[in-house]
């Protein structure tokens, strides 16, 4: 009980920041933005199908790499907490430490949503179809990828407690997973086989594949709870991880 | 209100350098309802003991009794009774004071009328109305530190920590804080507060605690630490080089010890009235020529270098520390 109020107390306070500091959705809207309008022609010109065909496979990756790329920097914001001294007054108070990540983990999640509601709109006159069962669906998807990547981030954040060290740590592992995770160009045909494999064991490019059968209206397909299932597992090891991060640092 | 008993603490170091022992068996009794001033220089402990006190470390050894709970098996319970206000603060820059203060009583369990409630007070005792619905970035120092304080009491704990509470202030501000203090005081509170200035420590604190290298070394009211050093101090003025006039009182009965300053010599004497005739004829036998003579009672500056052989305001690096003893003794 207690710690369901802390939560819903932290996450309202960072919710209230987040609109006082409006920057950061629309800076984590941009970099998609840039790759629909600077990206997707090139590919759309590439595309064997039609127009329409091109952007229906790649906005739905688009969406994956949002709610990856939105979350995976989060733990710079824990950093500057730290430095503002508020974890340090929280710290002394009896707030529960689990709330303090989940309320801020919460606040990540409604933020994708956003930009990822944002970037459907505005990707419909491209020709993308949405139904809305698989859009739920696909919603919850991203709530999973945000909780795990976010949960990651934070903990990252409190371990190094430097955004000179934690900027090099998170591009090291975020281009990797972008890049094999099929979301800019279809790894399926054209890539040599090792690389498939290496795309095969990362779990984004099981998200961008279900993604796509979810664009593509087919919801109750292996692949989505496939995705669903892989990410959801790796969500709560993050989680609990980040959990335990905060608890140990934030003792 | 808090009593600690060999309370310990030591920090893994980097590298080969081994444990430092921040904390060496700390002994520390604060009485309900005072104002404790706990001085040291960098380094000594005194963050470290207060952090511990507060429940942000966990003591290695010893045991502590803070606001009637023991501190290792219940730390839960003290952050329910204490206040803690770190020496940098923590406002959210896009926050107001009010908004803050109405998450932090929250946080503490009161309802959202309470809240509002205790905001509304703390905001009219610590006079924050004129600014209280602003954002915080835009807070003087001496407003975001009252803020600070106001968050740190709002939930009315029994005691508050403050470290150093005036750090950075101008003078202005700083007066106001020390009103702010004694206002606490007088609500019933326990103060317990760490201070780079002696004056403050002289002026605001019922009591004080000095630490040095982990422990504690002196722990009284600043009247009963100036007793310690009994006597006076005579400071002469000195035109050039203080080493011939040292010289000159050397075998002097009156002069318990001296310490070459800049320009200057202290001189501690049993009875500085009595000293001060001799001390003249000395000087006038000699020729030297004297630019002006001081006497004043000793201050906690002179019991906190006679206790710690350092003087608090200029804290020198520790490796340097030797260096720069010895040569100003030379000089």
């Amino acid at each position: 009980m207690k710690f369901l109020r802390d939560t819903w107390l932290i996450f309202t306070r960072q919710v209230q920041l987040q609109i006082r500091q409006p920057v950061w959705i629309i800076v984590g809207l941009l970099q998609p933005l840039f790759f629909l309008l600077l990206f997707g022609p090139l590919l759309q010109a590439m595309w064997p199908g039609s127009r329409a065909d091109a952007y229906q496979w790649f906005i739905p990756g688009l969406l994956v790499q949002m709610a990856m790329f939105g979350s995976l920097f989060a733990g710079f914001g824990i950093i500057a907490e730290l430095r503002a001294g508020v974890i340090e007054r929280m710290r002394v108070t009896p707030v529960s430490r689990v709330a303090l990540l989940f309320g801020r983990t919460g606040r990540d999640i409604l933020t994708l949503f956003v930009q990822c509601l944002l970037l459907v709109l505005l990707a419909i006159p491209f020709g993308l179809n949405v139904e809305v069962g698989p859009l739920v669906l696909m919603f919850g998807m991203i709530a999973l990828i945000g909780a795990l990547c976010s949960s990651v981030s934070y903990g990252l954040g409190l371990l190094t407690r430097s955004e000179d060290a934690l900027a090099p740590i998170m591009n090291t592992f975020s281009f990797p997973l972008l890049l094999t995770a099929g979301i800019l160009l279809p790894l399926s045909n054209k890539a040599p086989g090792w690389l498939q494999g290496v795309g095969d064991v990362n779990p984004f490019s099981w998200a961008a594949d279900a993604s796509r059968e979810l664009f593509l209206g087919h919801w109750n397909v292996g692949v989505v709870w496939q995705a669903l299932a892989i990410l959801g597992g790796l969500a709560v090891i993050g989680v609990i991880w980040g959990a335990r991060e905060f608890a140990r640092s934030v003792r | 209100m808090i009593e600690t008993k060999a309370l310990r603490k030591s920090f893994r170091g980097r590298g080969k350098t081994g444990t430092v022992e921040a904390v060496r068996g700390v002994d520390l009794t604060v009485a309900d309802g005072e104002i404790f001033g706990f001085l040291g220089p960098n380094g000594a402990g005194k963050t470290t003991t207060l952090r511990m006190l507060a429940t942000l470390l966990t003591p290695d050894g010893g045991d502590a009794r803070v606001a009637g709970v023991d501190l290792r098996r219940s730390p839960g319970e003290v952050r329910r009774r204490i206040g803690y206000v770190s020496q940098g603060g923590g406002v959210w820059d896009e926050s107001s004071a009010r908004e803050e203060l109405e998450l932090q009583s929250r946080i503490y369990g009161h309802s959202k009328a309470e809240a509002k409630r205790r905001a509304a007070a703390s905001i009219g005792a610590f006079q924050l109305d004129s600014f209280a619905d602003r954002r915080a970035k835009t807070y003087s120092g001496g407003q975001r530190r009252r803020v600070d304080i106001a968050l740190g009491c709002v939930h009315g704990p029994q005691l508050i920590f403050l470290d150093e509470p005036t750090t950075g202030l101008d003078p202005q501000s700083r007066a106001h804080m020390w009103e702010e203090v004694r206002r606490l005081r007088e609500t019933g509170m326990t103060v317990f507060l760490t201070t780079h200035y002696l004056e403050e420590a002289d002026a605001l604190c019922d009591r004080v605690a000095i630490i040095d290298n982990g422990q504690i070394v002196i722990e009284g009211t600043p009247a009963d630490l100036k007793r310690e050093i009994a006597g006076d101090v005579v400071t002469l003025g000195l035109n050039g080089s203080s080493d011939k006039a040292q010289s000159l009182f050397t075998a002097e009965p009156y002069v318990r010890s001296m310490e070459s300053l800049d320009g200057a010599l202290r001189l501690y004497v049993e009875a500085g009235a009595a000293a001060i005739p001799h001390i003249l004829r000395r000087l006038d036998d000699e020729g030297i020529a004297l630019s002006s003579i001081e006497l004043h009672r000793p201050s906690l500056d002179d019991v906190f270098l006679a206790k710690t052989g350092r003087s608090l305001r200029d804290e020198p690096k520790a490796p340097a520390a030797p260096e720069l003893a010895t040569a100003s003794k030379g000089a």
